[in-house]
């Protein structure tokens, strides 16, 4: 399992924020078993949850699980809504937010 | 080969028929496999099986135990406990003559102290149960229920759960607040970073790899010519 070692005091770096980027869409892949081009692929405006068939609520709870373990994050129950699921440049917005103060 | 072995019932009760998956020729490494549990037992089936047919090739018996309460099993699945499965993974070690435990993700929580052999991916309790729990407060978030992990698991402990669509006993959730798979002497952890590849826990459906498969039996049976020299 990978690690982000650099992502902590250089996320705002435009290095860090391409390995949050990569590292994001691998791990949705990975959870998802999509072709790792189609997640490579993804935009901000591109749809997650409620336009991948693949993206039920047991795959949700996986996902985010992994995030946390791989990112180094706590995700709670409130910061789970709609918005950061919709569309993929919300759940990297999420992330980001969650890495920035750090 | 499926076949039957007794689980001994705790407190004295009557003993109870539990199936169990078996490649078991007589050979002199027979390796007891602790499998996956809840929801990712069904996505590792396929695959615990390719490693056991895999290793079976490599001339090594397995030997993979329903736990009480799943499957075929007639026992109540709300009435059993961490403790109990630990009991019940040793008792089928004993009674089946294995040599080596091969525990896979939560699998390692009740692995045979007493067996040499590797987990798998070990999972911990606390990690197990955000999973599931996490699973559940979305799935009633989007069917417009308002439910928080910190209030269910309070309720799980005083009365059990559902989660995932198992019923989980409240000693079981109490147990598994503070579960952590322990490595006995002679057990190592097998990372999936070793393996290589996404664990196929992580897909939404059960889903195979066979490359995974290989590694994983090639990395035991490794293992094992390193240790008899």
């Amino acid at each position: 399992m990978t690690t982000l070692p650099q992502l902590g005091p250089n996320i705002d770096s435009e290095a860090g924020e391409a390995a949050l980027d990569r590292e994001l869409k691998g791990l949705i892949a990975d959870v998802l078993g999509l072709d790792p081009e189609q997640a490579a692929a993804f935009g901000p405006d591109s749809g997650l949850f409620g336009h991948l068939p693949e993206l039920d609520s047991m795959a949700v709870a996986g996902l985010l699980t992994e995030m946390e373990d791989r990112l180094g994050i706590v995700i709670e129950d409130d910061d789970v809504d709609g918005e950061m699921l919709e569309t993929y440049g919300g759940l990297l917005a999420f992330a980001r937010g969650k890495l920035g103060p750090r | 080969m499926i076949v039957t072995w007794n689980c001994p019932a705790p407190e004295g009760g009557s003993p109870t028929e539990e199936m169990l998956l078996a490649f078991d020729r007589g050979r002199p490494v027979r390796v007891l496999v602790c499998p996956a549990w809840f929801d990712e037992a069904n996505k590792l089936r396929r695959f615990t099986v390719e490693v056991m047919r895999r290793l079976d090739a490599a001339g090594i018996d397995t030997l993979l135990p329903d736990l009480p309460g799943c499957n075929e099993s007639l026992v109540s699945l709300p009435l059993q406990t961490l403790a109990w499965w630990h009991s019940a993974m040793t008792s089928a070690a004993e009674m089946l003559g294995a040599t080596h435990v091969l525990a896979i993700r939560a699998g390692a929580l009740v692995a045979p102290p007493n067996l040499p052999g590797w987990h798998y991916a070990a999972q911990t309790g606390p990690k197990l149960l955000r999973g599931l729990l996490r699973a559940r407060t979305i799935a009633a978030h989007e069917a417009g229920i308002t439910e928080t992990s910190e209030d269910l698991i309070a309720l799980g402990r005083e009365s059990g759960l559902t989660l995932g669509g198992w019923s989980i006993g409240a000693a079981m959730i109490r147990e598994l607040e503070t579960a952590e798979p322990v490595l006995a002497p002679g057990q190592s952890a097998i990372a999936q970073s070793t393996i290589d590849g996404a664990g196929l826990w992580l897909r939404t459906e059960p889903d195979d790899d066979p490359g995974q498969a290989d590694r994983l039996a090639a990395l035991i049976v490794r293992s094992l010519s390193e240790a008899t020299g």
